[in-house]
């Protein structure tokens, strides 16, 4: 019996619905959809670094060198670490979208290959950009 | 209009259904996948900008963004990145946030952020690019 006090929307919101994440067995194709969100988000944020080192740039060599100082402690390498890994493996995820969108890499062994694609390609990009950083500068 | 009170078993759409269309369906999935494409080099070329200028001083990491080439790469990947994570985050709010008043808040937090640190980043280059 429908109570008069909901509106419509509730009153939808109270059908049956699908089962949803908790009852399903994590798997990694899932993972993968869910790290994508978190590595978006995460980048997201991340702009509020790049916009500091920018804007400490562009005021002056004091400012920069604050900047520059932050960004080489531990705590300052490991936000940029964590920044490089969640670029690459969002822009690998991305490109697993692209092709998921074509209707293609949706069949069994297919799907598989690209989760994996995205989650140990974006840890390898991400270590490679490391030794490359390490090596040139 | 359907009546407030029916719980039927028809689902929200199904109710709309025929009224007529927003005009708008695709529009943020479409931004969303021509930013993407945009930011795949954008995103590389970004990443080689950063490895050149990793360890360099104020002088010279300067000098490396008022390059042209660099400001502009710079610029693209900047503005296309900010619009790309502002749809993003609009996805991920109407998917978690229920609440009508919370919901409409935060999405327009959403877009001051995404204006606020744009212009932000976009002022900085230029600043530097034009200095």
């Amino acid at each position: 019996m429908a109570d008069p006090n909901l509106d419509t929307l509730a009153q939808a919101a109270r059908r049956p619905l699908s089962p949803h994440l908790q009852v399903y067995r994590p798997m990694l194709t899932m993972m993968m959809s869910i790290t994508h969100r978190i590595t978006g988000a995460g980048l997201y944020l991340g702009t509020i670094l790049l916009a500091w080192w920018l804007i400490a740039a562009a005021s002056g060599e004091a400012a920069f060198a604050t900047a520059h100082w932050f960004m080489g402690t531990i705590i300052g390498r490991l936000i940029l670490f964590g920044f490089t890994w969640a670029l690459f493996t969002h822009l690998l995820g991305g490109i697993r979208h692209m092709i998921q969108d074509t209707g293609r890499g949706m069949e069994h062994p297919q799907r598989e290959y690209l989760a994996h694609m995205v989650c140990w390609g974006g840890l390898a990009l991400t270590i490679l950009a490391w030794i490359a950083a390490y090596t040139m500068r | 209009m359907s009546d407030k009170s029916n719980a039927s078993m028809r689902t929200p759409l199904g109710q709309v259904r025929h009224f007529g269309s927003a005009r708008s369906g695709t529009k943020h999935a479409w931004r969303m996948r021509v930013t993407s494409i945009a930011l795949l080099p954008l995103t590389l070329a970004f990443v080689w900008f950063v490895l050149t200028v990793v360890g360099k001083d104020y002088a010279a990491v300067r000098a490396a963004i008022a390059n042209p080439v660099w400001s502009i790469v710079l610029l693209l990947f900047l503005g296309a990145g900010v619009y790309h994570m502002m749809l993003g985050m609009q996805t991920i709010i109407e998917d978690y946030v229920h609440g009508e008043i919370s919901r409409t808040w935060l999405l327009m937090a959403n877009m001051f952020f995404s204006a606020v640190i744009g212009l932000a980043l976009v002022y900085a280059v230029l600043r530097i690019g034009f200095a």
